[in-house]
């Protein structure tokens, strides 16, 4: 298999000119990845910057509720940061730091991934650029400033469609530009070699804690384990331990928007095709001349129109199930999740949160993960808003 | 013979630097595009790249970006552009490429991609988010038909410049400074070591492209080379008259033409 492939996904599809920062990232990535310092570095961030462990929560009330498996809730939401986002950043910056790196650049959807970058920039001292699609910055404004406190310029894209992948768009072009001194901080599992391969590695201490307190709490491993997929970040992170489990279901929930029949739709899986985009060959949502769609969903952190390849890889083979979930499931299983644990999701984990709440009742003596990738502060008034309530922020 | 390799040879025959216009298919209109490439032709282009609109083109500045999405509304796919390269390619032998993104070909399927490229008269393509090393996604059905892939090298390729330049065909992209398409005032390259490591090693001549403006810059960049690629200065121009373009740009291309040859 040729290097940075999963299947026939992944590879690395990128201009010219950042081709050889890839290779310098690349190299570096195999420096450190096995460097006891550096992972010692990342070990007490992670522990003492970022709270890890996150909490393995069982959900009591949900699971008597709903009546079936065992519901149990991995706590990303309690990092710093309110998300699993940081895990990758402290990863990518602590490596961008050793490779003499002043400036980093990222691109957000929600917001989640601007603020662990700025965070983590403010924390290294470094200069810090995201790009954030205009929709994106009106929808999320709080996140925006949030940034701004952090000492990050927060640049508003206003191309093509004004939303994620747009603003990936943007960074590209800003690397390609500044290629000799800016790192780019991707904020999923997705573009080109090696990207994906060390985001999920940052990411995959989700799934080893999860494994870890598992059997600590039940002498067992679960039955599933379930997460949102946009790029698909914090689902692989929660995934990989277990894709040699075979009796370990792998479930994604995607985002369905108005639902995958309607054109506002970002369930790339259950509508795309192979295509060549952002650096990867993996699954889009595009036309039959391979134009982009534009893509829709409440959850600005899943309106993207790809998937990360090893996703697209985990789904072609079967071993990771891929389900469509609505703006209307996901906004009720948010509200849900919210009266029933009192705990507010994230809207993108409240796709996660919709999915265990279809399949648990069947479930029976089993048990099930749900990795809450993040908190649901930002999105109060975005919710507020689709039940028609307006609400002054 | 692919008709880039006899205009380099004409050229190089001549002592002449090769002039390589640009327009984005469909901008305004298919039909002023197509009279805008002759029209190129008529005032001295070589070599003129077929912009293939795409809804994400990474590698441009803002002017070729506004270029595809005036295209794209106005329904342009690559099925009209092949026509349309039929219409010129009936009014002259000039070799005509097309610049486009992976996914175009990849979704339209390269086998078939590459057979209409050489019914239609197309004589290569540029894939500037095709680095090298991944090539052999289209190269395998471009050989097939006759088609050149153009690579790409940029002052970032460093150690990379001397194996890319050394595999080339038709002639070899060398992007003038790190960045997108779009017109610049000044370049922080250091030309004559970037060309030097290019001409050691090139397989095909060189052109350079990326920010080229107008006759002078054309003429101090085409000494370092065998010719000049302009983009966004014309598209700029197409932008500001519309159906109304192809006789300023035809006189556009006449000073930069002028401005070589003098």
């Amino acid at each position: 298999m040729k290097k940075g492939r999963f299947g026939e996904f992944g590879g690395q599809y990128v201009p010219e000119t950042v081709m050889n920062a890839v290779c310098e990232l690349e190299e570096a990535y195999n420096r450190y990845k096995d460097d006891e310092e550096f992972k010692e570095e990342l070990r007490k961030l992670y522990c003492e910057y970022a709270n890890r462990p996150s909490l393995l929560y069982y959900a009591e009330r949900m699971t008597n509720d709903l009546g079936g498996a065992k519901i149990y809730i991995k706590r990303e939401d309690l990092n710093h940061t309110g998300a699993h986002k940081v895990n990758n950043c402290l990863g990518q910056i602590l490596l961008a730091k050793k490779m003499g790196k002043k400036r980093i650049i990222a691109e957000t959807g929600a917001g989640q991934h601007g603020v662990a970058t700025a965070t983590v920039c403010a924390l290294f001292g470094l200069e810090c650029c995201v790009y954030m699609g205009e929709e994106d910055t009106k929808r999320q404004s709080l996140n925006v400033y949030r940034m701004e406190l952090l000492g990050a310029k927060v640049v508003p894209v206003k191309s093509g469609t004004h939303t994620l992948k747009d603003a990936i768009n943007e960074a590209m072009r800003d690397w390609c530009t500044n290629i000799e001194t800016t790192f780019y901080c991707i904020g999923s599992v997705m573009g080109p070699h090696p990207y994906p391969e060390m985001v999920r590695d940052f990411q995959k201490i989700i799934g080893e804690e999860i494994r870890e307190q598992m059997l600590r709490a039940e002498g067992r491993l679960p039955d599933a384990v379930i997460a949102c997929v946009g790029g698909g970040s914090n689902a692989m992170g929660a995934f990989y331990d277990f894709i040699g489990e075979k009796d370990v279901r792998l479930i994604g929930a995607e985002a369905a928007g108005r639902g995958i029949d309607t054109a506002e739709t970002a369930a790339t899986l259950s509508k795309g095709s192979v295509g060549i985009f952002h650096g990867m060959k993996s699954i889009f949502l595009q036309d039959e001349y391979g134009q982009i769609a534009p893509v829709y969903s409440i959850s600005a952190g899943l309106d993207y129109p790809g998937i990360g390849p090893e996703h697209a890889a985990l789904w072609k083979s079967g071993r990771g199930e891929y389900v469509p979930i609505t703006d209307e499931e996901a906004v009720q299983a948010f509200e849900y999740l919210t009266r029933t644990e009192g705990i507010i999701p994230a809207i993108e984990s409240a796709h996660a949160v919709a999915a265990a709440m279809k399949i648990a009742p069947s479930m029976k003596d089993k048990i099930i993960v749900i990795n809450l990738s993040g908190r649901g502060d930002k999105d109060v008034y975005s919710i507020a808003r689709y039940r028609g309530k307006e609400i002054n922020v | 013979m692919n008709r880039i390799d006899s205009t380099f040879e004409k050229l190089r025959a001549q002592g002449r630097k090769a002039l390589i216009t640009f327009v984005t298919a469909g901008d305004p209109d298919m039909d002023t595009t197509v009279k805008t490439v002759l029209e190129m032709y008529e005032n001295g282009a070589d070599i003129v790249e077929l912009g293939v609109p795409f809804s994400d083109p990474i590698a441009e500045g803002v002017t070729i970006q506004e270029a595809s999405l005036r295209s794209l509304n106005g329904g342009t796919t690559l099925d009209k552009i092949f026509p349309a390269a039929e219409k010129i390619r009936k009014s002259t032998d000039k070799a005509l490429v097309l610049m486009m993104y992976l996914n175009t070909i990849f979704v339209y399927g390269c086998d078939k991609f590459f057979s209409k490229c050489a019914e239609y008269g197309i004589d290569g393509v540029i894939v500037p988010d095709m680095p090298y090393e991944e090539r052999e996604e289209i190269s395998p059905f471009a050989d097939k038909y006759g088609i050149h892939c153009i690579n790409l090298v940029s002052p970032a390729s460093r150690d990379r410049i001397k194996k890319i330049a050394a595999d080339s065909n038709g002639f070899l992209y060398c992007v003038s400074s790190n960045g997108v398409t779009g017109v610049r005032s000044e370049y922080k390259t250091n030309f004559d070591e970037f060309f030097g490591i290019i001409k050691e090693n090139a397989s095909c001549p060189c052109c350079v492209g990326f920010g080229i403006s107008g006759p002078e810059q054309a003429k101090k960049m085409a000494a370092y080379c065998d010719g000049v690629i302009i983009g966004s200065a014309i598209v700029r121009i197409i932008a500001a008259n519309g159906a109304e373009s192809p006789k300023p740009v035809g006189e556009f291309v006449r000073s930069v033409r002028d401005g070589l040859d003098s």
